[in-house]
This record gives C-alpha cells, structure tokens and sequence, in this order.
C-alpha cells in the first residue's frame, strides 16, 4: 500500500509540476509502432510532431520513441513518458488502445490522444481519418485509367478502415466504368515490402494496369514502374519520388494541423476529451498531384469530387447501395451514418470476393 | 605470438570479473557510438545503466518494471539451462511461449464471462501442457529417429508464429474489438488474469515463478541425483552412459522442462502485461532467452543477474530513447555490442593467455 | 475465382526472381555449416548487406559496384561472429543471436539518411535472341545478372565441394575438427574463411532484395528472410542442388498464395506459409531415420567449439 501511495504521489508531484513548468514549456510525447524512416504511417506522424516544433518553436518540447510493441511495453514507455513530464501524448497505433486508457487512469493531468481507436476518457481523446474520402477520389481515376478493366488492390488486414477504403474506390470506379473488377490481395502486414513487392506483382501478371495499396512501403509502385503502362497511388506519404507515372496522386495523412491545435489546446487550457473523424475538409487527408500521366478532363473531374466531398456537398457513401449478398443497404440519396462505416465488414454489390475471416 | 592456453578449472576470479569487463567494454564502445551520433556520450550511458534504478523520477516505477522484463527470460532461460548443460539444444523456446499463451488464454476465453476461482490455475495448467507438449515434438523425434534437435526446435518457432497469426485473426479474436486481429483483453477479466500483486513491485505470478525457477535449478543441479546426471551428461556423454544415465529420459526431462517453462512465461505474459493474444504479442523473449543463459554462464545465479542487466539495457534504452532523442537502432545495436562483449571475453574464465612462443609444440 | 488468370510461365520466372535472396543467403550458409559452424545470425548480414549495396549503389549510381560494398559488408560483419566463435570460443547459438541484434540496429543507423531515396535501376541482362525463344524464354533468359549469379553459385559450391580438394578439406572439417586438425588442416583458418564466404552470400542476398526486388531501403526490410534462408539449409540436407529446391518451394508458396489470392481463391494463409516448415521437418525426419543414409545428416560437428589442444 505504501509503494502504491508513493507511486500516486509522484504522478501527482509530477503532474502539477508539468502544469506548473507547462508555463513556459509545454512538453509533448509522441508514441510510434514502426520506426519514422518507414517512409509511410509512421514517418508521417512523426512530420506532424517536426510541425508542431515548428509552430511553437521555444514554446514546446517534443519527445518521442520509435517502434514500441503493441502491449505491455507500450504501457511501460507511455508511462515513462508521463513520469518525464509530458503534457500531452500522442498515441499512433490502434493497438496503443488498452495501454492508453490504462495509463491514462494513472495520470488525470496528462492529456493523451489515441488514433484510430474508439475508447475514451475524460482526458484520452480519439482521432482518425476519413481516408475512404480519398480513395473515392483514386476510385474515380482508376475507373477511367484502367485499360485490361482489371484494379489491383494490395490491401493489409481484413478491418473496417480497410474494407471501407476498397467499397469507396470499387464505387466510384464502378461508376465510370461498369466493367471493372477489383482483384484484392490481403498481404496481412502494414508493412514488409519485399511482400507487397510479390503482391503487385502477382496482381500485375494477372492483368492489373492500376495498382492500390493500402500498406505503407513504396515497392507496389516500384513494381508497377518496370511494367510499361502500369500506375498506382501514393499511400500514407506522397511518394513523389514515383511521380509522374506510376504514382499519379497519392493519399497523404497529413497530421501536422491536428497536432497543432491540440497542442495549442493544451498551451491554452482548452483542451477537451472529444473523437475527431475528419476527412478531406480540414485538411488531414490530402491528395497528393495528380501528375499529367492522368488526361486533363479526368484530373478536372477527379479534383471535382475531391472539392465537393471537401465541401460538405457529397458523401462518398451515397445510395442507392447494395451489400455484397444482394441486400439492400441505402436508399437513393441516403448517406451512410458513421456507426456503419466504423463497424463495415461488408462489401458493397459487384465485389465478387470474400472477406476473409 | 599470442596464444590461449586452456586452465585445468575454470577461473572463479575471471567467472566474476569478466561480465563487469565486458560491461566497462560496452561502456566505451558504446560511448564512442553515442559521440559518433552527436549525443553526449556520458548521459547516455548514464541514462541507460543509472536512471532507470536511481533517478529520483523514474526509478520508483521502472526498478518495478525491470522484474516485469526479466521475469520471462529467466523463467525460459532457467528451463533451457539444463538442457544446454546436458547438451540438449532446445533454441525453440520461442515457439513454446508461444504455444503455452495461446493454450492458456484459449482456456481463459473458452470461459468467458464464467467468473471461478479454478479459471487462471487451469489456464496455468494449459500454458504449462502446451509448451511442454510443442517441445515434446522436437523431443521425441530427437529419441526415436535422432533427429537434429536444434533445427527441429528452430523450425516450429515458425509454425507457431503461423498458428498465432491465425489465432488473433480468426478463432480468438475479440467479437467487440472492432473487427481489429487480436483477442479479448484478459486484464479486463479478472477470473483469467495475471495482475500484479503487491501494487508497486511489478510482483506477478509469473515473476513468482520465476524465483520458484531459479531456486529449484539451483537445488536440482547442486543437491540433487538428476542434476548430477545433468552435468555429467554435458561434460562427458560416454561416461554418463557407464554411470547409468538414461539419455531418452535425460532428453525428454529436459526438453520438457524447458518447454513447459517457456509455456508458462507465454501464459503469464499474456494473461497479465501484455493482456491479450495479438499478431506480434511474442517478443522475442524465447531468443533473447538464449541470449541470457549464455550470459549467465547456464548457472541459476548467473541467468538470474543476467536476466535483470537485460531488463535494464531494454528500460533504459527506452528512457534514452525519448529524454536524449537517441533511435531505437542505437540502442538495438549497443545491446547488440554489450551480448559481443560478454561473450567474448568469457574466453578468459576457461584459458589462460599466454604471450610468446608456445613451448610445446 | 479465375485460375485461367495465373500464367504458369509467369508465375515460375516470379517465383525465380522471389527466391533469389533467400537462395543467396542459403548457399552461403550451407558452405558455413559444412564447416561445421552454425551460424544464426545470417538475418543480421542480409540487412547489412541490404544497407551496405543500397548506400553505395546510390552514392556511385552502379548497382555492381553497391552488389559488391554489399558482399564485403556481410562479411566483415559475419568476421566478428567469426573472430568471437573461433578465435574467443564463444557460443555459436548464442552469438549468432547477438549477430542478427547487432545487424538489425547497424543497418538502421547506416540507413537513416536512405529512407525514400530511389536506387538506380538494375538492367535485365540483355540474352538478345534467347529471350524470345517462346516458353523458356520467359522463365530462364529475362533476369538480370544475380539471379543468373545465384545459380551459377550452386552449381560451384556443389562441384567444389563434390570434386575439389579444398571441398574436401572443407567437409573434414565439418565432419570431424579434431582429426582434420590432427592431419595439419588449420582448422580456424579455413572456418574464417568459410564464415566470410557466408557472409558475402548474405550480403549480397539482402543487396538483390533493397536494389532490385523490393527496390528501396528501409529499416528491417528483410523481414524474416535469414531465416528462412536458416531452413532452406536444413531442408536442402546441406546438398546445395537441393538449396535451389528449398529456396524455390518457400520463395513459391509466398508467390504462390498471392497469385491464388488475386485469382480469387480462398485461400488459408497461414496455413499455406507455415506448410514449407513442416516439410522440412518432415524431410529432416525421413533423412535422420534411414541409418542406411546417415552420411547425409548435419555436419557432426556442427555447433562444437573446436579448440587446438597443443
């Protein structure tokens, strides 16, 4: 009982001298899965935290730690980072979840916020991407790119995020072109390229000429760069370096204005516990240029969804929709509410394969 | 002309003296990397070996935490010992773990949301069976066909990193996870859950275990029938055989031992740190196990201390991490020249250097 | 699901180009063991070599030249493993272990200022005519030179360790370090030499894998495949013909469920994958049982510490 006390002592001593030194300094920690060369999901967060050093300059400190396992050591460096006197922590993995709100039990004074999650406190917020507002967008271009009527689809692991990113692109590639077939591969990694190398590959010589990806390395477009006629999109980074052909636009997480207002939240005692879901609109997603290896009415027509989707005037998900099984599922004109896009785990009709399980 | 002359018994003084050289070595080196990447050499270091056991804000949290971290490895480290002593090559304790969590937790989530006392004794009991029965395979063919155990052992890791994958993505994953891999959290279960039991100390069963472990290792090799038979195995197989020693017994003990240790590590991880079954929730622990038998010379005491210093690189690499901005590569490769080091110099405890011209020859 | 879709020649000459690195990295090996050394740290010198062939590569624009910064860089990496278990007897399991640590941490130091740099391009060796030829053409006469390389390797290792004088010696060592040394064979030298060859080997699979397969640099890129390259040897019964199978049925089961994948076929992935490892326990089994064929079991001192007593 004594340890326990102490223990709860120091996170309290601690914590009131964060607010107390939060004056001056405001200290920010940043949790990475993977490590921030990996030139996709974690290279990407780790430019929002240089964005927030470049914001408030003296104003902040940031600190970091790179490819933390999911699970017991995750808890382990979010408290170590707590202890340390961090304000605020970001936590950039789904599986951060549990060690989040754990620690964040233990801390009442330090703010945390977990991507891509769904649990919540009064100071652990949520955040995530509409990345399927991008891929309608990407949809639109591999619909009116494709010439064998065959799109790759290198996906990573049979959850909603990803189930919704192939829906959105199948629609509005379905929608100019009604002879296209999605093949899909699950590579079941976020991230091994010599694997995502295979896959495109394999998806390549089955007669794929527009490759997407929903892993994190470059070598899908390294792939379709040796096979004339091929392109594919930018994932999570804008990977220009492919550009203009294979990559000709890409889907960037862009993180960097999130960070900063919460940041800025937290320097000015505002901060709230609240679940953020933006999309094109604010900015956390952004679509990279579309490169003139895309004929200009195709790019005019591709930036046109982007703004009207920025814009609040069209929902990617807009019926009249069926499921997979035949079933309807929104009527003409419905929009889809976000309690089904969060749980999908259902393709929409014209997707010939099974969701594995 | 240098040359290694062997001594007639090992060196007690250099058995003690070489794992603080090779640390004072690491030291240097080590400093001479962190220079190399522009950080202060001596905070570094600091910060990694001091910190997590002194410094006044961190040190009530993470001196707890280093049980936490070495528990596992020298719960496996222990098992393996024995084997590694009588020359019985289990390098598949990582398989093992493995198998010993997904036994267990597969007992824990088949009860869900039973709340009875006998739930974590017989996930235990699961964890233990499974790791020794995934060890028996390699065990077995060694006795009937003499099969390479080594490669047999090294082989199954990979099966069961398969059977993991498949487990967190289908039959044990969480039906309100969000459709996410990965399975119930059993600290949110407390029937099947493996918390920490005196708040504080980082104490969990599986700690407890692990002292049960070294204490009984240390009995069994110095006091006991078996563990004579054990080292006799090791120094000289053919005359084990003259004493009486059956070698298929002597292989299943060990290898079973190993495994069912390497099972219950699995089983305490999964059911208390780490919480939940997940693709990539086996960290290593089974290899780095290795790694500390070797340092702790295959003797209880040794694999004990050597299972903390590990903990510690592990903690403070992470406090250097993010109070000195060093990457995460650094700190993986100066464990990396800490294990070189400790290896190398061991050469000191079993020869003598001699300079000059060898007399005999 | 469209099976018509998988074009059987297609499919063969990915499955070449997939198993090249872990074919590179298994022959190596097994020249190490036939010396009989065990070497577990072979994942650490493909990443190594992986970073060593990228950096050099870039900063020479020749792929050869990064190729070979590759082969050389596996070895002076595989030399510490060697210096520690031959020179300073240390434990070959565990420093093996160490090894990959060590190489997995160096690589990402090295590699920081890599991350999303474009290698130069790796030319398919131009065969002129032998390219057309129709169905081999598209499975043997449309690589580039590694892959070519990596065959031409097996077929060297096997003759000179088959035929050759220093073959021999090679194996005496491996079978038995006590009675070659006793024949005036230094033991250690031709050891040291065979780890450097390994390492080379690794290196330069783990160079073919961050300039030509995947191509890009990234930390722990090589995702297992030392591994992997661990069991081709065993599977391969230390026989390098044998290698070239191993390496092509794990590098075509990954290929393999991709395609099946992309044809629309439910396929259990994880069952799939973990199929080569049984097989190889299986074929370890069946080679251990027969007494008859002894001959073709590990190297007998495999893993022993050799120390010369005078």
């Amino acid at each position: 009982m004594k340890r326990r006390t102490l223990l709860a002592a120091t996170a309290l001593a601690i914590g009131f001298g964060g607010a107390a030194f939060a004056q001056d300094k405001t200290k920010v920690g940043f949790v990475f899965v993977g490590p921030i060369g990996d030139g996709g999901w974690t290279y990407e967060h780790n430019q929002g935290r240089l964005a927030v050093e470049a914001e408030f300059g003296d104003a902040v400190e940031t600190v970091y730690q790179e490819s933390v396992p999911e699970g017991a050591d995750a808890e382990r460096v979010l408290t170590q980072m707590a202890l340390s006197g961090a304000d605020l922590i970001f936590t950039t993995s789904f599986g951060y979840m549990d060690p989040t709100i754990n620690v964040a039990a233990k801390f009442p004074d330090v703010k945390f916020e977990h991507a891509t999650g769904y649990k919540r406190a009064d100071n652990v917020s949520t955040y995530s991407a509409r990345f399927y507002e991008g891929r309608a967008v990407q949809g639109h271009i591999a619909g009116k790119m494709t010439k064998s009527n065959i799109v790759g689809y290198i996906a990573s692991f049979p959850i909603p995020e990803v189930i919704r990113g192939i829906n959105s692109a199948y629609i509005h590639a379905k929608k100019v072109n009604p002879d296209v077939e999605f093949k899909i591969i699950w590579a079941y990694t976020w991230f091994d390229p010599a694997k995502e190398a295979d896959a495109a590959n394999a998806l390549i010589e089955q007669g794929a000429d527009v490759i997407m990806q929903h892993t994190d390395s470059t070598a899908p477009l390294a792939a379709a760069e040796k096979v004339e006629g091929v392109i594919g999109f930018g994932q999570a980074s804008d990977m220009a370096e492919y550009a203009p052909s294979p990559r000709v636009t890409s889907i960037i997480d862009n993180w960097s204005p999130y960070y900063i207002a919460r940041t800025k939240a937290v320097i000015d005692g505002t901060w709230e516990s609240v679940d953020t879901w933006d999309g094109i609109s604010t900015g956390m997603v952004g679509i990279g240029e579309i490169t003139d290896a895309v004929p200009a009415d195709v790019k005019a027509e591709a930036l046109a969804i982007k703004d009207a989707i920025g814009a609040g005037e069209y929902h990617p998900f807009t019926g009249p929709l069926k499921k997979a099984d035949g079933s309807d599922w929104l009527a003409e004109g419905e929009v889809a509410d976000d309690g089904t896009l969060a749980g999908m785990n259902f393709y929409v009709e014209g997707i010939t394969a099974e969701i594995p399980n | 002309m240098i040359r290694l002359e062997k001594r007639p018994t090992p060196s007690r003084f250099w058995m003690a003296a070489t794992p603080l050289l090779a640390v004072a070595l690491t030291m240097i080196a080590g400093g001479l990397l962190f220079a190399a990447l522009g950080k202060d050499p001596f905070e570094a270091i600091r910060t990694i070996f001091w910190d997590p056991l002194f410094n006044e804000q961190f040190a009530s949290y993470s001196r707890p935490q280093l049980l936490v971290k070495a528990g596992p490895l020298i719960l496996i480290a222990i098992g393996l010992s024995l084997g590694f002593r009588a020359g019985i090559w289990n390098i598949g304790a990582e398989g093992q773990y493995i198998i010993g969590a997904l036994c267990g937790a597969g007992v824990g989530l088949a009860f869900y949301p039973a709340e009875a006392w006998y739930i974590f004794p017989l996930m235990v009991i699961a964890g233990a069976l499974g790791g020794w029965a995934w060890a028996m395979i390699p065990a077995l063919l060694k006795t009937h066909f003499r099969t390479n155990e080594i490669l047999v052992s090294l082989l199954l890791v990979y099966v069961a990193e398969q059977l993991l994958a498949s487990m967190a993505l289908g039959a044990m994953r969480n039906p309100e996870g969000g459709g996410f891999p990965g399975s119930r959290n059993l600290q949110q279960y407390p029937a099947a859950s493996n918390p920490e039991l005196i708040a504080g100390t980082g104490m969990h069963w599986g700690v407890v275990a692990a002292f049960i472990a070294v204490i009984f290792a240390y009995i069994l090799l110095n006091r006991h029938m078996l563990g004579f038979q054990i080292r006799l195995t090791g120094e000289s197989p053919r005359a084990a055989r003259f004493a009486g020693v059956n070698p298929t017994a002597l292989t299943l003990f060990c290898m079973g031992t190993s495994g069912a240790l390497a099972g219950l590590a699995g089983l305490f991880e999964v059911s208390g740190p780490a919480g939940q079954i997940s693709i990539d929730f086996n960290q290593n622990y089974g290899f780095t196990a290795i790694i500390v038998a070797f340092l702790g010379r295959l003797h209880p005491i040794g694999i004990l201390l050597a299972g903390l210093l590990m903990a510690l690189t592990y903690i403070g690499g992470e406090l250097a991490q993010f109070m000195l901005g060093l990457p995460a590569a650094a700190i993986q490769a100066f464990q990396g020249m800490l294990l070189f080091f400790l290896l190398g110099v061991d050469v000191l405890t079993n020869f003598r250097i001699r300079f000059g011209r060898s007399e005999v020859a | 699901m469209d099976l018509s879709a998988i074009n059987p020649l297609v499919l063969m000459a990915s499955i070449m180009v997939a198993a090249t690195p872990i074919l590179l990295a298994a022959i190596g090996e097994l020249v190490v063991e036939k010396a009989g050394v065990l070497n577990l740290g072979v994942e650490g010198m493909m990443i190594t070599g992986a970073i060593c062939g990228f950096a050099i590569a870039v900063e020479t624009g020749s792929p050869t030249i990064g190729f070979l910064a590759a082969m050389a860089g596996g070895a002076i990496l595989s030399l510490v493993f060697g210096f520690l278990t031959q020179v300073l007897m240390s434990n070959q399991v565990a420093t093996g272990l160490a090894l990959t640590l060590f190489g997995l941490g160096l690589s990402a130091l090295m590699g920081q200022s890599y991350v999303g740099v474009k290698p130069p391009a790796t030319d398919k060796l131009d065969l002129g005519p032998l390219a057309d030829i129709p169905v081999l053409g598209r499975v043997l006469f449309q690589h580039d030179l590694v892959v070519y390389l990596s065959l031409a390797l097996v077929l060297v290792v096997w003759a000179v360790l088959k035929y050759s004088r220093a073959g021999l010696i090679l194996r005496a060592v491996g079978e038995n370090h006590d009675a070659a040394h006793a024949l005036g064979y230094k033991v250690i030298r031709i050891r040291l030499m065979a780890i450097a060859f390994g390492g080379a080997c690794a290196g330069l699979g783990g160079a073919y894998l961050s300039l030509v397969r995947v191509p890009q640099w990234t930390e722990g890129m090589t995702a297992g495949a030392g591994w992997i390259a661990l069991a081709i040897v065993v599977f391969a019964s230390w026989k390098p013909g044998r290698a070239l199978l191993g390496a092509y049925l794990f590098g075509g089961v990954t290929v393999l469920q991709l395609n099946l994948q992309a044809a629309g076929v439910a396929v259990p992935v994880e069952y799939l994958s973990m199929s080569p490892y049984l097989i190889t326990i299986l074929v370890l089994v069946i080679m251990s049982a027969d007494r008859s064929r002894a001959a073709l079991n590990a190297p007998a001192s495999l893993g022993r510490i050799f120390h010369a007593s005078n």
